[in-house]
């Protein structure tokens, strides 16, 4: 019997399979389709920033500005804006201009242009949240499925370790192995990271996260594997690999499904904090977290510079934990997954 | 020395307070009707130890004017005035013979420390024995010309300085015995490292425990996580108010642990009386108009630069050094600061007005002795003659505002000369020692030197002599590691010539400070900062000494 039709009755409707009735009843969730149309847009606008910054702000948002100067309104305004009033202390950035062709957002203290480093930004955290949530989701599917599975010393082995993981608090672990890995790189056998390459937040974050995933599939492939059309593949004498992939992985696919959205809004907020801590994406390079750090010394001048990135990650992240919820209830409505992270 | 983890510094330059400050501290009389109440007193962190023959920090050795005592003391006035010696616990001048390697002390009778014992020549014996013991930071560098003193590196503890200090009990005279003439001597006996203490403190650095002292005031407790407390000396009486004048405040508390923003929001409500830290700079522009009466700027004798490793690629070539100088733009520098109120670009080693200073600019975009600007195609054109384009620069900063700002900006500028820079911010407890040792293989760093006193040699020898750079050690302050032997040879002559001619000694100076630019370029030059004070507004007699800065004790809470 087909694993699609035997396994997932609770969403299969008629003839119709359960994936068309899944993304039907996923389309009917307006809020859900919101929460991806806002996403969609987060993401269009990240992957402009280089023809915005190049074609319509003209800026390098990667180099500092402090002594230049541009016209707004037939006016030439100073990037870095020297306090003339009282003793004349201070310099301070320009502000939210509203225009976008000249500092829209301000800029920041090395006088670069906010806005275009928020697209810029966006672009570092959204790769960093997304790659490190497929990473994540794939090991923890192979291992969950492994473990559960198979059972017996594999499990034990494989759940004791995901126990360790998980008696460390998520952000601590992270920080710990960033703090390590920030001055070396990671050199583990032919994987060479460097220090200031991308993947190495990505690889940390995807880390830490993987037992809040495999742990629940685990759960799953052992509710599984006790189903009679498990057994009756087993009693057929189908192999291992096959009843993996034919019969248990399409049943646990929707949890994962569910879990993707959700891991990459858990994954881009850990970015945020683990860069906001200066451990994450390193300067030059830009991410929301590195611009809330650099609006850090600006919040009583000019607040828009911490401001901006952080209601970025808000709307991407609310729209992402949407999208999962819809996601939830379309693709495995008896699910309890969010309890487990 | 370092800001508040390795350094003090003061100003030579007038000072400009940008409101009036007051008159000094022992020139206007002391006045009664000021005296009393508790001096509150902000900083974000401890100093470290409390031992003043350990403490390298500003910190500490602002508070150590009103605590401790030398045979002899920087003045303690507002002004030009603040770089004289005077006679402490001394009575007088010393007597200085055998061609300047004899300096002979009288001891004043009757001071008595803290715990009520009285200051005896042995105490000042001991207190010279036990810089040795403590491995006092500069004991090697400073101390050393005093006879008996390689034996007491070699092994401190048994340390004696035989035939170096000889104590006379019946004539209360003390004679230091020198290898050679130190015209810096004196002032290396000013610092609160030559702080009379008693003979029976223990040979090891104190660390949290007070060691009694003769000054107006003592610490009473100190807990480098709360706070520090200093209550007035009950021995203490006026011997000489150039040298230790009677304070203001019955108490002086410094606490630790807020942030700089909740420290500067206390002093704006009054809840505290001064900010240590350096003012966080988004509020600068709001205290300079709104408290503009209790801010005070003060130009320092200090300097902010970037030294580069000329031991290691890519700064082991000239022309990448060269390069790097034409590249930066100092003025940006500077608006990271705080603005041009706050700091002024300087292209030479020492500071401008500073003995020997000498006004010229190697790296410029016009040919001129005042900086104008970066030239960015010589630059490039050197990054390329060199070959070193294209190498990888990590550059490490300590991750504090202003520091990973400018360590921000450096990497653009490299990247734009067609390196790959990548910053390093590392905790301001350890990037000091992390940048001075060559284990670690830094190439580039931004670091600050304060003066310890108004001397050149206080920047160009310690700084970029072969005697300050020691390989693999975390105390091997020559950060850049430049160690060219005719130079030094001409450091030493200089120093030597200061005592017979000390005019033709600064222009030797001078010379040199060219010179290593010139030809070594080991730095790069940034910017000559001024010091910002903010005090709240029930706070009166606002002191500034070049030598230490505010005077703590001086300021009226009543």
């Amino acid at each position: 019997m087909a694993a699609s039709s035997s396994s997932a009755p609770t969403i299969s409707r008629g003839s119709e399979s359960p994936w068309k009735s899944s993304l039907r009843q996923l389309r009917r969730n307006k809020a859900s389709m919101i929460a991806l149309v806002v996403i969609v847009l987060v993401v269009t606008l990240c992957l402009l920033a280089p023809v915005y910054s190049g074609l319509i702000a003209h800026t390098n948002p990667f180099v500092s500005n402090l002594n230049g100067s541009f016209r707004l309104n037939g006016k030439t305004v100073s990037v870095m804006q020297a306090n003339t009033q009282g003793l004349g202390l201070g310099v301070t950035p320009v502000g939210p201009t509203w225009n976008l062709s000249h500092y829209f957002l301000g800029a920041d203290q090395q006088g670069r242009d906010v806005f275009a480093r928020l697209l810029y930004g966006g672009r570092a955290s959204l790769l960093i949240g997304t790659v490190s949530a497929i990473i994540c989701c794939f090991v923890a599917a192979v291992l969950g499925l492994l473990a559960g599975y198979f059972g017996g010393a594999i499990d034990w082995v494989l759940s004791r370790i995901f126990d360790i993981l998980w008696a460390f608090p998520v952000y601590l672990l992270a920080i710990s192995l960033s703090v390590i890995l920030l001055t070396s790189g990671l050199n583990v056998g032919f994987i060479h990271v460097g220090p200031g390459s991308l993947l190495l937040p990505i690889l940390i974050i995807a880390f830490v996260f993987v037992p809040y995933v495999a742990r629940p599939l685990r759960g799953i492939v052992l509710s599984l594997k006790e189903r009679e059309f498990i057994q009756a593949a087993i009693g057929s004498g189908a192999s291992d690999w096959r009843i993996l992939s034919r019969e248990i992985f399409p049943n646990v696919a929707p949890s994962i499904i569910v879990f993707f959205p959700l891991m990459v809004a858990f994954n881009m907020l850990t970015e945020s904090a683990l860069s906001f801590l200066s451990i994450g994406v390193q300067a030059p390079a830009a991410s929301w977290g590195t611009i809330i750090n650099d609006g850090l010394g600006l919040l009583y001048t000019r607040p828009a510079v911490a401001m901006a990135p952080g209601i970025a990650i808000v709307i991407s992240a609310v729209a992402l934990n949407i999208l999962g919820d819809g996601a939830r209830d379309a693709f495995d409505p008896k699910a309890k997954l969010r309890g487990s992270i | 020395m370092r800001w508040t983890r390795v350094a003090l510094a003061a100003s030579i330059v007038s000072s400009i307070g940008l409101v009036a400050t007051s008159s000094g501290a022992s020139s206007s009389g002391y006045q009664s009707a000021h005296a009393g109440g508790t001096l509150h007193l902000l900083a974000s962190t401890a100093g470290g130890t409390l031992d003043p023959q350990v403490n390298y920090t500003l910190q500490y050795w602002q508070l150590y004017q009103a605590t401790y005592d030398g045979l002899v003391s920087f003045q303690k006035v507002p002004g030009a005035g603040s770089f004289d010696v005077v006679p402490d616990l001394a009575t007088s001048m010393p007597k200085v013979t055998n061609g300047g390697k004899t300096y002979t002390f009288t001891l004043r009778k009757g001071i008595k420390f803290s715990n009520g014992q009285t200051v005896t020549v042995k105490d000042v014996q001991a207190t010279f024995q036990r810089l040795f013991k403590v491995s006092n930071p500069n004991a090697g560098s400073w101390y050393n010309v005093i006879v008996g003193a390689p034996a007491c590196l070699t092994t401190p503890a048994t340390c004696t300085l035989s035939g170096g200090v000889v104590v006379n009990a019946a004539k209360n005279q003390v004679t230091f015995n020198l290898s050679q003439p130190d015209s810096e001597f004196l002032d290396q006996l000013a610092v609160p490292f030559g702080s009379i203490v008693p003979a029976s403190t223990p040979g090891k650095d104190r660390g949290d425990v007070p060691i009694p002292g003769t000054g107006a005031y003592t610490f009473k407790s100190y807990n480098p996580n709360r706070a520090l407390i200093m209550v007035r000396n009950p021995y203490f009486k006026v011997w000489s108010a150039a040298a230790q004048p009677k304070g203001y405040p019955n108490e002086i508390d410094e606490t630790f642990g807020m942030t700089v923003e909740s420290e500067v929001t206390a002093v704006e409500n009054n809840q505290a009386d001064w900010v240590f830290d350096t003012l966080p700079a988004d509020r600068l522009q709001q205290l300079s108009t709104k408290y503009a009466s209790q801010i005070h700027v003060n130009p320092l004798t200090a300097i902010w630069y970037a030294p580069m490793n000329v031991n290691i690629a890519p700064f082991n070539n000239l022309k990448a050094r060269q390069a790097v100088n034409y590249a930066v733009n100092k003025f940006s520098a500077v608006q990271l600061y705080g603005g041009k109120q706050l700091g002024t670009p300087t292209c030479t080693i020492l500071p401008p007005g500073f003995p020997g200073y000498l006004s010229y600019c190697a790296y410029n975009s016009k040919n001129s002795a005042t900086y104008a600007g970066p030239d960015l195609t010589k630059a490039k054109a050197l990054v390329k003659a060199s070959g070193t384009a294209g190498q990888k620069v990590g550059i490490v900063v300590t991750n504090d505002t202003v520091n990973e700002a400018v360590g921000t900006y450096l990497v653009g500028v490299l990247n734009s000369i067609g390196y790959k820079a990548t910053l390093k911010p590392l905790s301001a407890n350890i990037q000091f020692s992390y940048i001075q040792n060559t284990k670690n293989n830094v190439q580039i760093s931004v670091s600050q030197w304060y003066q310890d006193y108004p001397a050149a040699s206080d920047f160009l020898k310690v700084l970029l002599s072969c005697s300050g750079f020691h390989k693999a050690s975390d105390n091997s302050i020559n950060i850049a590691g430049y160690c060219d032997k005719a130079v030094s040879a001409k450091m030493d002559a200089a120093d030597a010539l200061e005592i017979k001619n000390p005019t033709a000694a600064n222009k030797a100076w001078g010379q040199i400070d060219q010179q290593v630019m010139t030809t070594a370029a080991p730095w790069v030059p940034l910017f000559n900062p001024k010091l910002t004070d903010f005090i709240s507004s029930k706070v009166g007699n606002y002191t500034f000494s070049r030598q230490f800065y505010m005077y703590v004790d001086q300021l009226w809470v009543k």
